[in-house]
């Protein structure tokens, strides 16, 4: 899948700027593509290392347990596989905190977790299962109730009520959000693990 | 108002801490234990982040983007959707950087309280980029299978574009 989605990008967009005569800018892309990727993974890595380091006080602390206590109805929900596996659950329910709270820095390293705890149950090591699937929809759809950095970028643009959109938002983050998991329902019929 | 996202980031920073300290845990050495975990993850990600990086910038240099949004705009104008936005929608399950600049020059072309600044705001507001967290997350495991993953993720985001279109309408209208 992921194979040939990549190459027909790359090549789709070959032909393309050979036809437009984009010639020039392509290639320079291809350069600053690898600058680009260093750098943001030296951002990630400060991120990462931040969110991992707080997020190992509040597991030791017991915020993680508290937090998947309050979601655990829905996890069970999402996610009756792991109905009983509190690790799976604690971590699925800080990335949705994070999701939910609009700290997006937060999100990815505690998502990443979550994938390295949902991959312990996977009984094939190179295919994603169900309840994987389901988790990065989860993430790529996400549930944002509250849309900080658009916000900001409305009262800068100089909008008179920057927040109120913030209804519309978060229904339409949560429909879109509730058809992916409908989809990943229904394809898992198909296209079995 | 606009420090709301700041209060929320040092209010959990806050609690956590507190929770930590209530409970009698070394904070500085947890903290410590969980960052050194953090590096690995980073650094394993950098052949994922390039592969799709790769594309995507070969992608928006080749103007296939113009090329898309010019010939998909009379169908959307029938279908009465609002065709200025289609660059933001296209954009938006694939670079960060790309969709942050096509919503904000369409704030500044049609005014953040317009519909069309409204119905933007409220497709940045409830999408992420897809493609970048296909590649985070799966890469990050060493997942090459991905199954039904980009359908659904893009069914979403499609629904998203829609319903945004209706949602201000009858919202605001």
């Amino acid at each position: 899948m992921m194979n040939i989605l990549w190459s027909v990008l790359v090549l789709i967009s070959i032909v393309f700027s050979i036809m437009y005569a984009t010639v020039a800018d392509t290639a320079v892309a291809v350069f600053s593509a690898a600058q680009e990727a260093v750098e943001l993974t030296l951002k990630m890595l400060g991120m990462f290392c931040f969110w991992d380091g707080i997020m190992e006080i509040a597991q030791r602390g017991g915020v993680t347990d508290c937090i998947q206590k309050l979601l655990s109805p829905l996890l069970n929900i999402l996610f009756p596989n792991h109905k009983n596996d509190a690790s799976v659950k604690s971590a699925i329910a800080m990335n949705m905190t994070a999701n939910i709270l609009g700290l997006g820095n937060a999100a990815t390293p505690l998502g990443l977790e979550a994938m390295r705890r949902l991959k312990v149950h996977a009984h094939c090591k190179d295919a994603a299962t169900n309840d994987m699937i389901r988790f990065v929809v989860l993430n790529t759809a996400s549930i944002r109730l509250i849309p900080t950095t658009v916000a900001m970028l409305r009262f800068e643009a100089g909008s008179l009520a920057p927040m109120e959109i913030l209804p519309v938002s978060a229904i339409v983050s949560l429909l879109s959000c509730s058809v992916g998991l409908l989809i990943c329902r229904a394809a898992e019929r198909f296209w079995h693990e | 108002m606009n420090d709301f996202g700041n209060y929320i980031l040092l209010f959990f920073i806050a609690a956590v801490l507190l929770a930590g300290l209530f409970r009698k845990i070394p904070v500085f050495n947890a903290f410590l234990d969980g960052a050194k975990g953090g590096i690995e993850t980073a650094v394993k990600l950098l052949p994922s982040l390039l592969a799709l990086l790769f594309a995507v910038n070969l992608l928006t240099a080749s103007d296939i983007m113009e090329y898309i949004v010019t010939s998909l705009s009379p169908i959307f104008e029938k279908l009465q959707y609002p065709a200025e936005v289609l660059p933001l929608c296209l954009l938006s399950p694939i670079s960060g950087s790309g969709s942050l600049s096509a919503f904000q020059s369409l704030l500044t072309e049609y005014g953040a309280d317009s519909y069309i600044g409204r119905v933007a705001s409220v497709i940045a507001g409830s999408t992420e980029t897809t493609f970048y967290a296909i590649a985070v997350y799966y890469g990050s495991v060493g997942i090459k299978k991905i199954r039904h993953t980009a359908f659904a993720a893009l069914c979403a985001d499609c629904t998203s574009f829609l319903l945004a279109a209706l949602f201000v309408r009858l919202f605001f209208d």
